[in-house]
């Protein structure tokens, strides 16, 4: 008699801090009922046991930062038969990116008095600079009930339904009056992507673009709006370069490019 | 007979990448190493010339199983370093918060990582099909810890609503009142988890630890008090860099910590516990008498039930910040900064956790120093690997393995926070033997 084929999925770790994939076990409510329509084969933070691949979904959290992981990744790529990355980290490089440009050697001997015994690269990149990605999941951290979405849109043969739209949808659906327009608040939310449910404006805050940008952003014209609303070039530069600093529309919007009133 | 050399892949249910390495010549455990090879991410680099205002939600990003401790040892060290103090409610609520964190912090490690060595299942889901209740029951205390951390933080990983100064918004009275009835029924859960807790099957073994920990003598520690040690030590977290010191091991990212003039020490659950027992609350303290801790704990396999203690205790705190909770009147006070060095050491749920940050006239980061609880528990976690598996050396190599594994999880390490994938390599020897001979 044939058996029904259980998924086999994997959860590999980079340069992060483990928040996303701990999303997974914050799932306290569906993480039993997960465990019973999905194979859990290789999750080290949860599981003594690996079994071995293919695997038929990986989910990747953190960074290429060091030799090693630029190698693993291939590894795992090769073992993977759905790749998605979870995370600023494995989408846009993660806040550890904010290194790339400097002088590593110099960040190395901040925190380290041997820095020749650290394995680093000068650069931390997202997973898609190397592999193939199959699917990207946004945040930092992610947003747990997407992950859900992703798992069940993959059990089920769909296309997860991930909105490309901005925050600013997000705080439309919930009512919440606009932290630009009522408090002169500079906001990220007009070009970030959707996905957090608009936390921060529903909290009194100013969205800091913890989902990295959206679909064609229109950061020339935000940074306008911030300028009105007397902020300075350090803070756009600052308020770009944080937990997706090395995701090209965001990259780009901190160091003024396409923009013309730079 | 050949050298015996056991090589497994990962140790894993620890948060981070790291190995470990053991060598046993003639029956005698020679050395043991706990490698850790996490891609360092330069916090300390980065943080420089960014704003005093940001070290909250960057400094979060060490660790998504404890970034609240993260942001309070950054909001507490700019606020030192400004000189001011957060007082009244303000305060209240970040106490609750840090319940939350070790609720959520704590249940994780005790159900789905810890519980399940002592019971011989790889995974919690293992575990599940023949204890399905407990399993569940300590999801369900997850949950509890986690639905304070997003009440009050706006989400349970990286919180967006600290600030230097106290929040961005502060919640009613009616939402924390609601948010009480559904901590309630979880006390009971506790305490049930406790009683089954005492009944798992704990290694013999002790050793003399130099706890180190908060100590306030008005209440248990969270962001607040002094650093006092078994060796003696009573200081203010302004002192910290003047008594304990760094250095770098060539087999770790995470730099190594010791007290000056004594050595390896041990922070987090069991220190805090050897500390401030005596403040504990009503259930907690009745629940460490019951387990027979009342005189404190120095098997670091009782872990578990210490934990499960500070749950019981963050829970019936939280309760009781909820039940005398007055709005404020503003979600935070003004900080303005200045030339100035700030420090703070506050208690994550692993222990201990230093920050120092020396700012400019604007308030922008010059300098910046993290000292993370695992990366100075490193010593004192190789020292009780290389005595447990020296009281253990008899065991057939898979079995000693599991008992390394254990020995390792038992102070719940954060990898990721100290600089993840635990390596266990058990090398076997005989005198007459080449070291790498097969």
């Amino acid at each position: 008699m044939a058996r029904k084929h259980i998924p086999k999925l994997a959860v590999w770790k980079f340069a992060s801090c483990d928040g996303c994939q701990l999303s997974l076990l914050d799932c306290e409510d569906e993480f039993l009922a997960l465990a019973g329509v999905i194979d859990i084969a290789n999750f080290p933070e949860a599981t003594r046991t690996k079994k071995r691949g293919p695997y038929d979904l990986s989910l990747v959290e953190g960074s290429i930062s060091t030799m090693r992981d630029r190698e693993r990744i291939q590894k795992v790529r090769r073992q993977s038969k759905y790749l998605v990355t979870i995370g600023a980290c494995a989408t846009a490089g993660g806040v550890q990116a904010l290194r790339n440009g400097r002088d590593i050697a110099e960040f190395m001997s901040v925190v380290y008095a041997r820095p020749d015994y650290i394995d680093t690269l000068a650069t931390s990149t997202p997973i898609s600079d190397h592999v193939k990605v199959d699917f990207e999941l946004r945040g930092c951290p992610i947003n747990k009930s997407q992950l859900l979405e992703l798992i069940t849109a993959f059990l089920h043969g769909r296309r997860p339904a991930i909105a490309t739209t901005s925050v600013c949808a997000e705080c439309k659906a919930r009512g919440t009056v606009c932290v630009m327009t009522a408090k002169q608040a500079p906001c990220l939310g007009p070009v970030t992507q959707a996905g957090c449910g608009a936390i921060c404006p529903a909290y009194d805050r100013s969205c800091y673009g913890c989902f990295g940008p959206m679909e064609s952003p229109n950061t020339v014209s935000l940074k306008e709006q911030w300028r009105n609303l007397g902020a300075n070039e350090k803070d756009i530069r600052r308020a770009f370069q944080t937990f997706n600093a090395g995701a090209p529309e965001f990259l780009n919007a901190a160091r003024g490019h396409a923009d013309k009133n730079n | 007979m050949p050298t015996r050399t056991i090589k497994v892949d990962y140790l894993a249910r620890v948060e981070g990448e790291g190995a470990l390495s053991l060598r046993i010549r003639d029956g005698v455990v020679t050395d043991a190493k706990l490698k850790i090879f996490e891609p360092p991410r330069f916090f300390e680099s980065l943080l420089r010339g960014r704003a005093f205002t940001e070290a909250p939600d960057v400094t979060a990003r060490i660790c998504g199983i404890c970034p609240v401790a993260y942001q309070m040892s950054a909001v507490h060290a700019m606020e030192n370093a400004a000189g001011i103090c957060v007082t009244g409610p303000l305060r209240d609520l970040r106490r609750l918060l840090y319940c939350g964190e070790w609720i959520e912090s704590h249940a994780l490690h005790v159900f789905l990582l810890h519980a399940p060595d002592f019971l011989g299942f790889d995974d919690a889901v293992a575990m599940a099909r023949d204890h399905g209740d407990i399993v569940k029951t300590g999801l369900a205390i997850k949950k509890a810890g986690n639905a304070i951390v997003s009440l009050i933080g706006g989400r349970e990983i990286h919180p967006i609503n600290i600030r230097v100064g106290g929040f961005y918004r502060t919640p009613s009275k009616n939402e924390l009142k609601a948010l009480a009835r559904t901590l309630e029924p979880v006390l009971d859960d506790v305490v049930k988890a406790l009683h089954w807790a005492q009944t798992l099957p704990f290694p013999d073994y002790e050793a003399p630890y130099d706890f180190v920990s908060l100590f306030h003598g008005e209440e248990y520690p969270f962001n607040e008090g002094r650093i006092v040690s078994t060796s003696g030590l009573d200081i203010s977290a302004d002192a910290y860099e003047n008594h304990f010191i760094e250095y770098q091991e060539p087999h770790s990212t995470a730099l190594h910590s010791l007290i000056k003039g004594h050595g390896a020490y041990l922070v987090g659950p069991m220190a805090r516990f050897h500390f401030n027992r005596a403040l504990l609350t009503p259930m907690a303290t009745m629940a460490a008498k019951e387990a027979d801790l009342a005189g404190g704990c120095v098997n670091p396999f009782k872990s578990i039930l210490i934990r499960l203690i500070e749950i019981l205790f963050a829970l019936e705190e939280a309760l009781r910040l909820i039940d005398n909770y007055v709005e404020p009147e503003s979600p935070a006070i003004a900080v303005e900064p200045k030339v100035s060095i700030g420090h703070s050491a506050t208690e994550a749920p692993r222990g201990l956790l230093y920050h120092r940050y020396c700012l400019d006239a604007v308030g922008d980061i010059l300098e910046a120093k993290i000292v993370p609880p695992t990366s100075q528990n490193q010593k004192t976690i190789e020292n009780d690997l290389k005595d447990v598996a020296q009281q253990y050396v008899a065991l057939p190599d898979e079995e000693l393995q599991w008992r390394c594994e254990q020995t390792i999880r038992n102070y719940d390490p954060c990898i990721s926070c100290s600089a993840h994938f635990l390596k266990l390599n058990v090398e076997r020897q005989r005198s007459a033997e080449a070291p790498h001979g097969n």
